[in-house]
């Protein structure tokens, strides 16, 4: 039998989400064609905020992927909008030329961006924050420019700045109104928001209206109706959305604000349906996520001809998604006359807590600072519990004096919710938990859809692992650091740090090490977390180095060594050359070859004749084979460019020789570049340094090689001095802080950036520290070790010589 | 230590040559062979060539008994000469022996 063919117009969350529940119930019934405007699979449009706060990559949101398309048989359009309908001949176009027939059609169109209609809006850097493009706009304006405005501070508003203030620009918010979220929260928790978020460095303007956008083709500024003027190279309007309604009316579809549906989501036309913001049921159309995917899934009943109650509209509850900002808003929170409510109040804490009750049942809640009953107050509303014989520890459970400080999890009953986006109960995750062996909140959320969407839940669902598996069962699944001890790289580093251990036998004894004398991979751990505790005292113990870093070369393949000398800044001169290629006429040396690092490797050298070459060279080691300093790689810049705006060959220069010689978690690569065209490729430098008019701009976490990572902007500073002193700060923190043979790549990933900063930008006293303690390291660095080993007898003797014997038989 | 009739013994070095941890590596008649010295003063010698790919076990991290390659870190006792699980392998041992202070190897 030919299959019915199923068209949905929008591949957003709520269109696919209602594809998924139809694949769920019947995943043969339909044909099934997809338009979507962008050119995007379906992504998770709620964490565009955290794309924007540099917590995930736009890979990281996508949610349902080509591949997922391609498996379940749906035929994709993406970047390709339909235009018309034809209502009569049910049949859809869409701009490429595609006409489409369809059995059932639904609209999930969503909404656009409500764009205030103020002179000038049509200028360049005018933008909203809807979708991926209005992100990478962000993040590419912020490469150039320095100011933004946000207008609206509503939740959308505080997100897109919160994002702004990440990248490094002076964020502005212009409200209408007198307070924050007038409408999630009441005005007390609304000052303590704003308070906490001007502590983070935003600035508001209250009470402000616009009455134009200045500039000639870019935004220069806004001007008020009250005659005042705000600088900004950026414009982000954040007033409210509009729901996605042309097609629909072109259509003929019943129209108000939205598509008008029934509670099975059909329109106005038969076999048309609407789900999503695009819809409006009873008068209402929902902005959240949650109430669209219950629309989703009776319209799945439905479609699939299954029995449905149908929808009956959804309870609104808010959460910002800031870090640093807890909040949650539900219902009717205002006060009104025949409510009342309960308050908790503790401006030292910073915490705010309101629940209005009407007819002895929640209506309403405002949680600020402590959201943690969020969800037995939701679970409340839902049920509308009569809560006359209740006590307020009930109600609000971190009240409780004497409860023990568990997770509210272990005291909610198994139907209550713990995802609200998606509707995911207790019960149903401790069954996925048990029946399929989860064990991380990742699998979890694969399985279930808990914390799929804005991920608010997620410290629940930890929180429900621990108690379902035991505290034991999560906790071991931290890595030891080698097969000889359950410690991981941290606790090892921390106990060095604490009993003050000073030798890697010690180590060993103390900590109760499996193995007598450890292993490859927790003795070179070791030697390095001993130096970092005691830069002056501690005697490296070469024996634990591998063997680069024991000869100081790089052992090749057949057991030869290269030999790569330091080139500062990768600048080199007639000397050097020449003493190169005389050097390696002498030796023999196979092959001369110019890095990626901007110098010049001899290879295939005996490991007998290292420290002849070494001391016929008298250049200093390049360390191209230790977890150190490796290069500072630097472009032409001012002197001789056109386009360079700084020195950056000298400043490169100067950073290496600051900085060589020194031990680092692994290696460390840096590169210097006078514009931002990056010929030095500082973008892919554990820190990369680009220049440009009056400053320079320091990036970090980059990395060029298994894992490509583009570096994340730092800072941007004025000096030359202010530049070495944050690197100093920053790489000792990285020193101090990172596991052995973690990139700062992998490093930053896992500690993030906002705490970076936190410790090397923003705390004066930590920063202050952390620059001495590197003084201190870069004095007690070793010499130079060829030039040592040039001049050591014993040492070669030692570690170079290879005994040569003949029998006479 | 049992000796045949054609068994020859070659005098290497002095023990204070050899350095406990690192190993060191004995060219004798073109053969190249890695010479140890563990914690406890045992010397232990080994053929220069790991099982795997050759690798030069004279340049490897020594830990208690057993040496891992420099190439691809290769566990191999320096007792035996046998690659530890889950690799597989075993490497040529030499027998040696220390009187007054030298170093022999047996051939
Ligand atoms: C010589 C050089 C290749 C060349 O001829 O250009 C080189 C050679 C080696 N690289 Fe590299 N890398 C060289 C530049 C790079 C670059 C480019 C750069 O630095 O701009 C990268 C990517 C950038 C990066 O690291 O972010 C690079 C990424 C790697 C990686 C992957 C690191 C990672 O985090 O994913 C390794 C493996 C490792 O370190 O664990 C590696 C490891 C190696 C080793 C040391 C492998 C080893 O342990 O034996 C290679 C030694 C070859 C030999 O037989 O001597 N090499 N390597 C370059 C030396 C640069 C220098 O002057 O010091
Ligand atoms: C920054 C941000 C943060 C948010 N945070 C939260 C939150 O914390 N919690 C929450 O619940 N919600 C949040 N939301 C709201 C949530 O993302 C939306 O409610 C949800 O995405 C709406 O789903 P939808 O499918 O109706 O619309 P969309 O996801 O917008 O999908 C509609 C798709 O249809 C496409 N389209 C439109 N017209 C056509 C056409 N003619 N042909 C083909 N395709 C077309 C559009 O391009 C779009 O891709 C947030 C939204 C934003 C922007
Ligand atoms: S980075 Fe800029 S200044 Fe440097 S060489 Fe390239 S173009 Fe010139
Ligand atoms: S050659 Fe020894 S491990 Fe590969």
């Amino acid at each position: 039998m030919e299959k019915e063919r199923l068209v949905l117009i929008g591949n957003g969350m709520a269109g696919i989400r209602t594809i998924e529940e139809i694949l769920k119930r019947d995943p043969n019934r339909f044909q099934i064609t997809v338009f979507g405007k962008e050119p995007h699979p379906n992504y998770n449009r709620i964490a565009l905020s955290s794309v924007l706060q540099g917590d995930s990559s736009v890979d990281d949101i996508i949610l349902n992927d080509y591949e997922w398309y391609e498996k379940n048989g749906i035929e994709l359009y993406t970047g390709d909008p339909v235009v018309k309908v034809d209502k009569r001949r049910k049949k859809i176009h869409s701009k490429n030329g595609i006409v489409c027939e369809y059995d059932h059609l639904i609209f999930a169109t969503g909404s656009n961006p409500f764009m205030l209609p103020l002179p000038g809006a049509d200028k360049e850097g005018v933008i909203a924050f809807r979708d991926i493009k209005d992100c990478e706009t962000m993040i590419e304006t912020s490469k150039h420019y320095k100011k933004a405005a946000v207008i609206g501070g509503g939740l959308l508003g505080l997100e897109a700045a919160r994002g702004l203030l990440n990248l490094n620009m002076e964020t502005e918010v212009i409200h209408i109104f007198d307070y924050l979220m007038e409408r999630q929260l009441d005005a007390p928790a609304s000052d303590m928001l704003r308070r906490d978020l001007e502590e983070q460095g935003m600035r508001f303007h209250m009470n402000k209206q616009t009455e134009m956008i200045k500039g000639h083709d870019r935004v220069e500024g806004l001007k008020f109706k009250d005659g005042s003027f705000l600088e900004a190279d950026l414009v982000v309007m954040a007033v409210g959305i509009k729901p996605n309604i042309e097609l629909a009316s072109d259509t003929g579809l019943k129209t108000e604000r939205a598509i008008v549906v029934n509670d099975f989501m059909e329109t106005s036309a038969k076999d048309i349906y609407a789900v999503g913001e695009c819809a409006e049921h009873n008068g209402i159309a929902y902005g959240l996520v949650a109430p669209l995917y219950e629309q989703g899934k009776v319209l799945a009943d439905h479609i699939c001809s299954k029995e449905t109650e149908g929808y009956h509209g959804s309870l609104m509850y808010t959460k910002l998604k800031v870090s640093g900002v807890d909040l949650f808003s539900a219902g009717q929170f205002q006060d009104e006359e025949d409510t009342r409510a309960i308050r908790v109040h503790d401006e030292f804490e910073g915490i705010y807590k309101k629940v209005v009750v009407k007819d002895n049942k929640v209506v309403g809640s405002v949680l600020y600072g402590d959201t943690s009953d969020s969800p037995r107050l939701l679970d409340m509303m839902k049920k509308g519990q009569d809560i006359s014989n209740m006590n307020k520890a009930v109600i609000l459970p971190s009240e409780d004096e004497n409860s023990s400080g568990e997770s509210p999890v272990v005291s909610m009953a198994d139907d209550e919710q713990i995802c609200d986006c998606n509707g995911v109960c207790k019960g149903e995750i401790v069954e996925a938990i048990n029946n399929d062996g989860l064990s991380t909140v990742a699998d979890i959320t694969k399985h279930t859809n808990a914390g799929r969407s804005c991920g608010g839940c997620k410290p629940l669902v930890s929180d429900l692992l621990s108690a379902t598996l035991g505290d034991e069962a999560v906790s071991n699944q931290k890595e030891p650091m080698c097969g000889c001890t359950d410690l991981s790289h941290d606790e090892v580093s921390e106990a060095i740090k604490e009993k003050q251990l000073s030798f890697t036998r010690e180590v060993m004894n103390v900590l109760g090490w499996e193995s007598e004398e450890g292993c490859s991979k927790c003795r070179p751990a070791i030697n390095y977390y001993l130096g970092l505790n005691k830069p002056e005292e501690y005697e490296d113990d070469h024996t634990s180095r591998f063997i680069n870093e024991r000869v100081h070369a790089n052992i090749q393949n057949d057991g030869t060594y290269s030999v790569v000398p330091r080139m500062y800044g990768g600048v080199t001169d007639p000397d050097q050359l020449r003493k190169i290629a005389d050097t390696a006429d002498k030796y023999e040396v196979p092959m001369l070859k110019v890095t990626g690092g901007q110098r010049i490797d001899m290879l295939g050298v005996n490991k007998e004749d290292l420290p002849s070459i070494w001391k016929d060279l008298g250049m200093n080691s390049g360390y191209a084979y230790a977890k150190s300093i490796r290069t500072v790689k630097t472009c032409v810049g001012e002197d001789f460019c056109r386009f360079g705006t700084q020195d950056s060959i000298g400043m490169g220069i100067q950073i290496e020789k600051k900085f060589e010689r020194l031990n680092t978690p692994h290696k460390v690569k840096m590169a210097v570049s006078a514009c931002p065209r990056n010929c030095a490729e500082s973008g892919i430098k554990d820190i990369g340094i680009v220049g440009v008019e009056g400053a320079w701009e320091m990036y970090v976490g980059g990395n060029g090689g298994v894992d490509l990572r583009g570096g994340d902007l730092f800072c941007k500073v004025e000096t030359g001095e202010e530049l070495l002193d944050t690197m100093s700060a920053f790489l000792q923190y990285y020193r101090e802080d990172a596991r052995y043979l973690e990139r700062t790549s992998h490093w930053v990933e896992r500690v993030g950036l906002d705490h970076i900063r936190s410790v090397v930008l923003d705390d004066d006293e930590k920063r202050k520290q952390l620059i001495e303690n590197m003084e201190r390291a870069l004095r007690a660095r070793p010499k130079d070790p060829w030039t040592e080993v040039s001049e050591n007898e014993a040492k070669q003797k030692e570690l170079y010589e290879k005994k040569q014997l003949e029998v006479v038989q | 230590m049992q000796s045949t009739k054609d068994e020859k013994q070659v005098m290497i070095c002095h023990i204070d040559d050899l350095v406990e941890g690192v190993p060191k590596e004995v060219i004798v008649n073109g053969e190249s062979i890695a010479v140890f010295k563990t914690n406890k003063g045992k010397v232990n010698a080994l053929k220069n060539s790991c099982p795997h790919k050759e690798g030069p076990l004279s340049q490897g991290i020594v830990s208690g008994d057993h040496v891992f390659c420099p190439l691809h870190d290769w566990k191999i006792s320096v007792e035996t000469g046998v690659v530890e699980a889950p690799d597989e392998g075993c490497v040529k041992k030499f027998q040696t022996e220390v009187k007054n202070e030298a170093v022999y190897l047996v051939l």
